[in-house]
């Protein structure tokens, strides 16, 4: 059978006989990749105007909607206080804002359990807005228009990242369950 | 996709309570998240430890990235010179001339200066750098404009002390961790810099407006004395910066100053230098509670109060 197709007895995670998933990559990717993303803008220097998305939410928004029930219901508030700590809002608006954000999300989900990926790009970017906004209020700074408008397209920059977001959550979740431990 | 059966409860009073708790403990979260936020917000400062160490972390990263930047632009800035060479070539000719008649008028005007201060005692050199370190990072993703360099208190960089690169002003150290510190650059709409006209005395304040631009702001109303085009220095009221370092230059003339561009971009710079504070004894008197009112915002975000800077500049 192996001789006719190399892949014939393997499914999207590899094969199946013999083989299974590392523990600690099941368990970790959602959260190391969220952190990344947290991390990630750190690295730029933007020195006149927010310019990246907030990458760390969208991540999170991404795992929690290609993979449901996956991140516990609780897992904004750790992963909102790692972003705290790098990303310059004062600490605990990620903690806040990531924990209504995950408690949206589950009702949302338990009012419409029957999703596709128009709407889950619709609920995405409504959250990524809120967020946005919300994160603009509570950054310690003044909010005048001048600030809000050099914001602008940060806000569409996350409206449009959702599609990208989700096909690298897939992939990073293939990553993470693929059958790459040989058992003995 | 219908989240998947496991999820639903049913009738399981296992499964019920699970839920349960996690709605339980994210409301929790949420409920703790505004306090500490509320609580961020009043002391600004107060989470500064925990944020020094995650700046720590991230600290050697971003010298990495910093590296790669500053190569690439570099690369960069090499291709546009083949295109432009001739052109330039023969502007910095002519740039040179003047350059040179400029440097003899400089050199008389050092050597009056020199007379002059000895003649009144003064002595004011550079002030010796505390440390030299890479801009490493920012928060690209927050309204707020805060920088990270990678020298921290193991460096001798303290909160206060002035951030400069070669061109003029960058910002102040905010926090500090072991080997990094946090910035927060003028363009911050928190950031408040008392600055004055480079050619005479004509005395402001430079204010961060949160979209890159620094709103100056005249200390005496009246007419508008700038022009767009004026160099605005520091003007060393606060105690903070030495006197005479440059900030911003003058694009559009507003009622009651006027909006400045950044002399010193971050982004485009290298390496920074961390200067101690200019005159300690001065922001002592300041802090203190009986001159300065109390509120720890103003204190907090860097900023000396335009009150309180403005005494100070009264008395200098």
């Amino acid at each position: 059978m192996e001789r006719l197709d190399p892949r014939a007895r393997s499914d999207l995670y590899g094969l199946r006989i013999n083989r299974a998933p590392y523990p600690w990559r099941v368990r970790s990717v959602p959260y190391v990749s969220i952190m990344l993303g947290s991390l990630l803008p750190v690295l730029l220097i933007a020195d006149l105007m927010p310019l990246v998305p907030p990458l760390g939410f969208i991540m999170l928004l991404g795992w929690r909607m290609v993979r449901p029930g996956l991140l516990p219901l609780w897992a904004g508030a750790p992963l909102g206080a790692f972003d705290d700590l790098v990303s310059g809002q004062p600490f605990g608006s990620a903690i806040l804002l990531w924990s209504l954000a995950m408690i949206g999300l589950e009702i949302i989900e338990t009012r419409f359990p029957w999703r596709g990926f128009w709407q889950d790009w619709f609920t995405a970017s409504v959250l990524a807005l809120l967020y946005w906004f919300a994160a603009l209020l509570v950054s310690g700074a003044k909010a005048s228009p001048e600030m809000m408008l050099v914001a602008v397209p940060q806000a569409l920059l996350s409206l449009l990242l959702y599609p990208i977001t989700a096909r690298m959550v897939a992939s990073l979740d293939r990553f993470r369950l693929a059958r790459a431990r040989k058992i003995d | 996709m219908a989240p998947p059966s496991s999820r639903r409860s049913g009738f399981s009073k296992k499964a019920q309570y699970s839920l349960f708790t996690g709605y339980l403990l994210a409301g929790g979260a949420a409920v703790v998240g505004a306090g500490l936020l509320a609580v961020s917000l009043l002391q600004p400062a107060a989470f500064a430890p925990l944020r020094g160490v995650a700046s720590d972390v991230v600290a050697p990263v971003g010298t990495g990235t910093a590296v790669v930047r500053t190569e690439s632009q570099g690369l960069f800035a090499g291709i546009a010179g083949y295109f432009y060479a001739g052109q330039q070539n023969a502007a910095l000719r002519r740039e040179m001339e003047i350059a040179r008649i400029r440097l003899a008028e400089a050199d008389a005007v050092r050597a009056e200066n020199l007379r002059l201060k000895g003649l009144l005692g003064l002595r004011e050199g550079e002030a010796n750098p505390v440390a030299v370190a890479r801009l490493v990072g920012s928060t690209a993703t927050s309204s707020r404009r805060l920088g990270f360099i990678n020298a921290g208190a193991n460096n001798g960089v303290q909160p206060g002390m002035p951030v400069l690169s070669e061109r003029g002003v960058i910002g102040r150290v905010l926090e500090t961790g072991r080997n990094s510190a946090r910035v927060l650059l003028l363009t911050d709409s928190e950031s408040v810099l008392p600055v004055r006209r480079a050619k005479d005395n004509i005395i402001a304040f430079a204010e961060g407006r949160g979209d890159g631009l620094l709103r100056i702001r005249l200390v005496n109303l009246g007419v508008n004395p700038l022009k767009v085009g004026d160099m605005m220095v520091t003007s060393g009221a606060g105690g903070y910066y030495r006197p005479g370092v440059a900030v911003a230059v003058i694009a559009k003339i507003t009622p009651d100053g006027g909006i400045a561009r950044l002399v010193a971009e971050p982004a485009a710079t290298n390496f920074v230098a961390v200067e101690p504070v200019h005159q300690p004894a001065a922001i002592a008197e300041l802090a203190d509670p009986e001159t300065q009112d109390p509120a720890p915002v103003a204190t907090a975000s860097g900023a000396a109060s335009p009150g309180a800077a403005a005494s100070a500049a009264v008395a200098e």
